[in-house]
């Protein structure tokens, strides 16, 4: 079809533009040989990065965030399978609301869900902050993505498929392993990609309840306050950005290639 | 009407089995769904009955008491008055941080739509050809670190940042400009930023969903390009956008990174004052009253939105 490069198109690219921008300076400016952000360009370094290895607060700071990312992204999709499975299969009574509950943590503003969090574990129940506090909050953001992800898998193939294997005499547990987890294999990557990287990213509710030990955001945010860490700042920050980057792009790779095909029996 | 025993006893099994289906659903479900009871519900529960305790120096007064609220709009005589806004509180402001957070919310939901609008429409009706790699492309800074995108505009305003420096380099100013950061345009500018990625896939969906033999029925009959937008493919799309604007302006109302990062003293919002009744100045049943306020405001200011606007009738429409 042929295309015509008119209003809208210049739009798109401006608004491109605009959304990328910001952000791509990041890693310009950790390149550039200068304690300052600013032009012109004085020169091109890796000093920032290099340094970043001798960054010995910074690496605990990582091995944290990366411990409990990981550890989110598996607990929040084993979770999400099974109530995913429930609300797409089962037509329960209440399910609409349930579902709307389980939604709840995509609107609810962050700060509100850290304090709540907050009051609970050190008002009520009197449990010491640690990474673990962390985790479980990041586990009740992750949930509504992962279930959200699941769900349209779920929806987008045929569910007599299953009940032709109950009818063939597979137990509901043979049934999940051989058939309905090999067709939504590609949300469960997708889900713990995506609850991998909402975990690694996170600020607001690991700044709340983390007790002595940082993640990543937190080192990164008590390092903005001084004006000479910026260039080390942005050197972390343009890592962190090229590493969210890829694995959301494999992400969506995955989730799009294994999207719903006209023929849901070839597997 | 007589029943066929033989039908009785099929509809009973039948009942059963549904009963068992249920129960299996259900069971399903209730590892997430406690979860959440545990994480979401009973804290919430936790941080309403926090607000009606008091703080006495270190320790905390578990008397039931509505002390905190009545701080909130205890009133007196002599007004603050911000932007020629009298304000009658005694302690004035939590009350002028709620109303300023709604507003620079506002203002960066109405950028969000406007800007994320027309993206959703060419996504929906422009491109043909690798429509998934620009959803993609568009969904991605999303998914990336929300406190370098702010930061990053900090490198982009700031008084030694990208444009002054620029500006300077190319001999356009002498001076940098010292009215890009640290304010309130500069807030709602990078919550715009921050945001307008979310709002394109909700109204995106709803576009996309459009039976376009409507659209070409209005051309049929003699409606203009404009004329077929506004009758039909706006109306159709308002699902879509209000979910956008919803999702945009809940969570930003409270925000705190970027005010924290780029609003300097003016630009401060709720989410400060409440991270700082916490953590700071040891006040946590006060700032559990402004969160449960802040709360209890958005919801009201939602609803009043969705009745307004007639939604019921608008989704009702849809099928």
């Amino acid at each position: 079809m042929f295309r015509r490069p008119d209003a809208l198109w210049i739009y798109a690219i401006i608004f491109v533009a605009f959304l990328y921008g910001p952000v791509l300076l990041l890693p310009v400016f950790a390149l550039n040989d200068s304690n300052f952000a600013t032009f012109p360009l004085a020169g091109f370094t890796l000093r920032n990065f290099q340094s970043m290895a001798a960054n010995t607060s910074m690496i605990m700071a990582l091995q944290n965030s990366l411990k409990i990312a990981i550890g989110v992204a598996l607990l929040s999709t084993a979770l999400a399978m099974p109530a995913s499975l429930a609300l797409t299969r089962f037509r329960l009574p209440g399910g609409g609301p349930i579902h709307g509950f389980m939604m709840l943590p995509l609107v609810m503003p962050s700060i509100v869900i850290a304090v709540a969090l907050l009051v609970i574990i050190l008002k009520i129940l009197g449990i010491q902050l640690s990474l673990w506090t962390v985790a479980a909050g990041h586990v009740l953001i992750c949930l509504p993505f992962c279930m959200s992800v699941l769900m349209s898998r779920l929806e987008g193939f045929d569910p007599n498929l299953e009940e032709a294997s109950r009818d063939l005499g597979c137990t509901a547990w043979q049934t999940f392993w051989r058939l309905t987890f090999p067709l939504a294999a590609p949300g469960v990557v997708s889900s713990l990609l995506m609850a991998f990287i909402i975990s690694f990213d996170e600020f607001v509710i690991a700044f709340f309840l983390t007790g002595t030990e940082n993640t990543l955001p937190v080192y990164l945010f008590s390092q903005l306050r001084f004006p000479n860490r910026l260039p080390g700042v942005m050197a972390l920050g343009t890592l962190i950005l090229v590493g969210s980057t890829v694995l959301v792009l494999v992400a969506e790779l995955i989730r799009k290639r294994g999207a719903p095909s006209a023929n849901p029996g070839d597997i | 009407m007589v029943a066929l025993p033989g039908i009785d006893r099929a509809e009973k099994v039948r009942d059963r089995d549904q009963i068992r289906r249920w129960l299996r659903g259900y069971g399903l479900l209730s590892p997430a769904f406690l979860v959440m009871v545990a994480m979401l519900a009973l804290p919430i529960a936790a941080l309403v009955l926090l607000s009606f305790w008091t703080q006495s120096g270190y320790e905390l007064d578990r008397t039931l008491t509505s002390a905190n609220y009545g701080t909130l709009v205890e009133l007196k005589e002599e007004p603050t008055i911000w932007f020629g806004i009298p304000f009658y509180f005694a302690y004035p402001v939590p009350a002028i941080l709620m109303l300023k957070s709604i507003v620079m919310s506002l203002m960066a939901t109405t950028a969000v739509i406007a800007l994320a609008y027309p993206m959703a429409y060419f996504l929906a009706f422009r491109v043909h050809r690798h429509k998934a790699l620009w959803i993609i492309l568009i969904t991605i800074p999303f998914w990336t670190s929300y406190l370098l995108r702010v930061f990053s505009w900090k490198v982009v305003l700031g008084f030694n940042g990208a444009i002054n420096s620029g500006l300077k380099a190319l001999g356009i100013i002498d001076e940098p400009l010292e009215f890009l950061l640290y304010n309130p345009g500069a807030v709602v500018l990078t919550l715009a930023h921050s945001w307008v990625a979310f709002a394109i896939l909700p109204i995106y969906v709803s576009l996309e969903k459009i039976d376009r033999s409507l659209l070409e029925a209005a051309s049929d009959l003699g409606d203009s390009r404009w004329k077929r937008f506004v009758r039909i493919t706006l109306p159709l799309s308002a699902p879509g956008t209000v979910a956008a604007a919803l999702l945009v302006f809940i969570p930003t109302v409270g925000d705190y990174v970027t005010p924290t990062l780029v609003g300097g003293p003016g630009g401060t919002m709720i989410g400060n004052l409440i991270q700082d009744l916490f953590l700071k100045r040891n006040d946590a049943p006060l700032g559990a009253a402004v969160a449960v306020a802040m709360i209890l405001l958005i919801g009201v200011l939602v609803a009043l939105f969705l009745w307004a606007i007639g939604y019921a009738r608008i989704r009702a429409r849809r099928t």
